[in-house]
């Protein structure tokens, strides 16, 4: 049974770091039909940004924690909409060259984050609770993963209500399921474009600092690895829809840290689940475009 | 437009070169004169690390030949059928790992070993293939992209099969002795050549096959093929087997000359790397998949060396950091090719040589990709 | 090719082409629309009147001088041009299905001044359907819906595609009212294949064949000529049955609900 709530918890708290890139990836792609391969880019600048201001305020406070999750937000916003705004609208319409420049962008930022940082890993501190555990029905849970749960609901939360109570909101609804009637309705959807890479930047930021104490370092491959599972949660969820993506995150996870307790092979789970997904629902679980 | 003028009735030179017959008459050429090389002594300094006789260089060129001839395959799926593989490494780490384990594992000679290598390349590709394309645009992409990771992960787990970390160092027991050691790198060097030349023979001759014109038409219209009775699956089934057994043979030889295959030739990066190539070569151009191996292999071979270069440490930060990463500035230069120069490197020498301007038509065929 | 515009049209269509996946739909297209009344848009399937209704919108690949209440649009893009006061009904209504019938209307709304009463007396179905989700509708409170969308703004011309496409009579009469209600106060473009219908609104018509422009001129003088019809439009156009062949193929088909 505690063996059960383990696994449980901890697979929902990297579930939690699974949402908080694949909702920005699927936001993105339901819109623009852009697989964005930058976005693993946007949280390891998060990470770098939010160890960067954690080292020079006191690590181990409190304070500086939380505002070093905003920092990494804030930094991961303005890559995303720079990158948005110098880039993806440039080859307007043209989405192969969008998803490449995507690519290239991935490739050279990842480069220069190796140049900037090194390739080694940079152990990080936090927090003291966060290091501690909290027992749950019999089970040991270390104390970060109660945070990186926290961190996601709040993000989905915020979004949901951005999603339904605003204009842009309403309209970046309208536009995932059809972009071109919105501006047939007289309404410039590029704007919304940048606010989805905008809310997908701060969300991977806040991802990348919290990836960073889950994993213990910061890196400049941090992004990228958790990229790849990001798209398969993003796929299997459907693309362009959110509540997809939350359960996807919180299914894969928990059954990635299932797989891998029990035989070791948690990886090669979530690459057969996602085959098998794609092969009886094309769409994805809760996705309607094909 | 502003060379319209050029185009002239009268024969022109370009013309000329550009008869298929001509063609393929200097393409032979140039083979002839590459396999040459390891007895001249050309030096071409900043492009090659030393004359063309010397291991060090003959070893660069076989290894850019091999990601040409990678690039090629690639260039099959991704320029001709239209599909956009995250998983091509799969096919190219088949081999060079199938030929490293079972020479080791089984104590083959190697004719048979690479015999039972490209059977078990043929069947990863079929079976992926079948599963894969039974789903289309990113969902293809994907699920290749996930299968490519799957074998990622095998090979990190098995790591007494396949080395792990380390890699899997070739088992040089039952290799000719011509093919093993610094001083045989010419030897290498041919069987290198000798694989792009197979590699772009089979891709030509399947692009002017039938089944390449097929596959080709369903790229642009997927109805119109289903309209005159074809199912697209099985021709483009067929060309990701093509490309995946073409992958697996480069892959094979790439284990002979480097005589290990290490972990970063199944990642995701590689394939990513084989779509730079084929992107900055030009979509849709058999020689641009080439080229963009070539240009890509040596600067990236290039820009390491200048990286390390006293010029560079000297530089300030903010210029140092940059220029000492090569796969920041290939990264860079990727974003304005695609940018700024559509139809890449091939596009570029043909609207110069035909004096057309054709930026409209190069991205309409990279949109015709998924 | 390049007469000038009469004075008093709203919209003047000069050399048209439009291509719609790369192939060539509508081509040389030229023709006016009046100021007021309805003009009718006619033509058999797949002639280019979609795509030439797109194309005034630049919702596809297009060339050609567009000239909307004196001032040149075809530069624009889409949301620029249906801000200068266009309202778009189209073709299989499109209505946002995951969005609530409140939350489409308020979407389209333009302005600080949207017409909410007089959609919500036009149409008093929606008011009831306000909260529920545009998909569960049924065909024709959709259209009502993506007509609801158009005439929430003040505009000065309406384009509308196929409006009475898969409806029930009752309802196509339903929604033929709605628009001579609309009619009254802005001209309308109207894609319409059923001929009791551009009989009861058009004033004008203008027909495509094969993307190109075949025939302009008054509505009646079209619906009275056999020939003509049967020439153009490949029907039979008998005014003393309400039910000539395309009335009766789309009305087959009923609503899906
Ligand atoms: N999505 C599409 N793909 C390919 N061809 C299309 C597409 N949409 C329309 N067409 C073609 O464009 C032509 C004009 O279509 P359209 O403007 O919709 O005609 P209409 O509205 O008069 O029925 C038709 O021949 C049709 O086959
Ligand atoms: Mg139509």
């Amino acid at each position: 049974m505690s063996t059960i709530v383990l696994l449980l918890i901890t697979g929902l708290g990297l579930g939690a770091l699974y949402f908080l890139v694949a909702s920005g990836l699927s936001l993105i792609y339901g819109l623009m039909d852009v697989l964005n391969f930058a976005h693993g880019s946007f949280l390891t600048l998060g990470a770098f940004a939010g160890w960067e201001f954690a080292r020079r305020f006191g690590a181990d406070s409190w304070g500086t924690f939380l505002l070093s999750l905003l920092v990494g937000a804030a930094v991961g916003a303005i890559f995303a909409v720079l990158t948005e705004l110098l880039l993806i609208r440039k080859l307007y319409e043209r989405l192969i060259e969008q998803v490449l420049v995507t690519v290239g962008l991935a490739l050279a930022t990842v480069a220069l984050f190796e140049g900037i940082w090194g390739q080694d890993p940079i152990y990080l501190t936090a927090p003291a609770w966060m290091g501690g555990q909290t027992n749950v029905l019999g089970a040991s849970i270390p104390n970060d993963r109660f945070l990186y749960i926290a961190a996601a609901v709040i993000v989905l939360i915020a979004i949901v209500l951005f999603l339904k109570f605003t204009r842009f909101g309403l309209i970046i609804r309208a536009g995932v399921e059809n972009r071109s009637m919105v501006t047939a309705l007289g309404i410039d959807v590029r704007s919304a474009f940048t606010l989805v890479f905008a809310i997908g930047g701060a969300a991977a930021g806040i991802g990348g600092v919290l990836a960073s104490h889950y994993n213990g370092y910061v890196s400049p491959y941090i992004g990228g690895s958790l990229l790849i599972f990001a798209f398969i949660v993003t796929v299997i969820g459907g693309l362009g829809s959110l509540s997809g993506a939350a359960i996807a995150s919180a299914v894969v996870a928990v059954l990635q840290q299932f797989a891998n307790y029990h035989w070791g092979i948690g990886d090669l789970v979530v690459v057969l689940l996602l085959a098998a997904v794609l092969l009886l629902r094309p769409s994805g679980l809760l996705g309607s475009k094909a | 437009m502003s060379n319209a003028t050029q185009t002239t009735n009268k024969p022109s030179v370009m013309d000329f070169l550009t008869r298929p017959a001509v063609k393929w008459v200097l393409g032979a050429l140039l083979v002839g004169f590459l396999a040459l090389l390891p007895m001249l002594n050309l030096s071409i300094p900043g492009v090659l690390p030393g004359a063309t006789y010397t291991p060090g260089t003959l070893q660069l060129l076989a290894f850019t030949m091999l990601i040409a001839g990678l690039a090629l395959s690639y260039h099959l799926i991704f320029g001709v059928a239209g599909l956009l593989s995250f998983g091509h490494a799969l096919y190219f780490a088949a081999g060079a790992y199938g030929l490293g384990i079972v020479l080791r594992r089984f104590e083959m000679e190697l004719i048979p070993a690479i015999v039972i290598t490209l059977v078990v390349g043929l069947l990863i590709a079929g079976v992926v293939g079948a599963v894969s394309l039974r789903v289309t645009g990113i969902g293809f992409a994907m699920v290749t992209l996930a299968f490519a990771q799957a074998g990622s992960v095998l090979v990190r787990r098995n790591a007494d099969w396949t080395g792990g970390d380390e890699g899997l160092a070739l088992d040089t027991t039952h290799i000719p002795d011509e093919l093993v050691g610094v001083l045989n790198t010419r030897n290498l060097y041919w069987v290198c050549l000798a694989v792009l030349v197979l590699v772009f023979l089979v891709t030509s001759w399947f692009e002017k096959s039938r089944a390449g014109h097929v596959v080709a038409a369903t790229r642009e219209n997927e109805l119109r093929v289903r309209v005159i009775g074809i199912r697209p699956y099985f021709v483009k089934l067929l060309t990701f087997i093509v490309a995946g057994v073409l992958a697996t043979i480069v892959g094979m030889a790439y284990l002979l000359l480097q005589s290990s295959a290490t972990q970063k030739i199944i990642t995701a990066d590689f394939t990513l790397t084989l779509l730079v190539i084929v992107v900055l070569g030009g979509v849709g151009y058999r020689w641009g998949a080439v080229i963009g191996g070539v240009v890509y292999t040596l600067l990236d071979q290039r820009l390491t060396v200048l990286a390390g270069s006293e010029a560079i440490a000297g530089l300030p930060d903010f210029l140092r950091i940059p220029l000492s990463e090569p796969l920041f500035i290939l990264g860079t230069l990727f974003i304005l090719v695609v940018l700024f120069l559509p139809g890449g490197i091939a596009g570029l020498a043909k609207r110069v040589t035909r004096g057309r301007s054709n930026v409209r038509a190069e991205r309409d065929v990279l949109e015709e990709v998924v | 090719m390049n007469a000038p515009a009469p004075s008093d049209s709203i919209l003047t269509v000069r050399n048209l082409s439009a291509k719609v996946a790369g192939q060539q739909v509508v081509e040389d297209v030229s023709f006016d629309v009046p100021a007021t009344g309805v003009t009718a848009l006619l033509g058999r399937n797949g002639v280019g009147k979609t795509s030439t209704i797109k194309g005034i919108l630049g919702l596809i690949e297009r060339k050609g001088e567009l000239t909307f209440a004196g001032e040149r649009i075809e530069r624009l893009r889409t949301h620029k041009i249906v801000q200068r006061g266009i309202g778009y009904v189209p073709e299989d209504r499109e209505v946002f299905s995951k969005l609530s019938v409140a939350e489409n209307l308020r979407l389209a709304e333009r302005t600080s001044k949207p017409r909410r009463e007089l959609v919500d007396n036009l149409f008093p179905d929606l008011v009831e359907r306000a909260a529920q989700k545009a998909g569960t509708l049924s065909g024709g409170q959709q259209q009502m819906l993506s007509l609801g969308r158009a005439l929430i703004n003040e505009n000065r011309l309406l384009l509308v595609d196929e409006p009475t496409k898969g409806l029930a009579p009752i309802i196509v009469s339903q929604v033929a009212d709605a628009l001579a209600e609309a009619a009254k106060t802005v001209p309308i473009l109207l894609v319409e294949q059923n001929l009791q219908v551009v009989r009861q609104l058009a004033e004008d018509v203008i027909v495509l064949d094969g993307g190109r422009v075949v025939y302009t001129g008054k509505a009646k003088t079209l619906l009275d000529d056999e020939t003509l019809i049967h020439r153009f439009l490949g029907v039979s156009g008998g005014d003393s049955h309400p039910a000539p062949s395309v009335a009766s193929a789309t009305s087959a088909q009923e609503e899906r609900a």
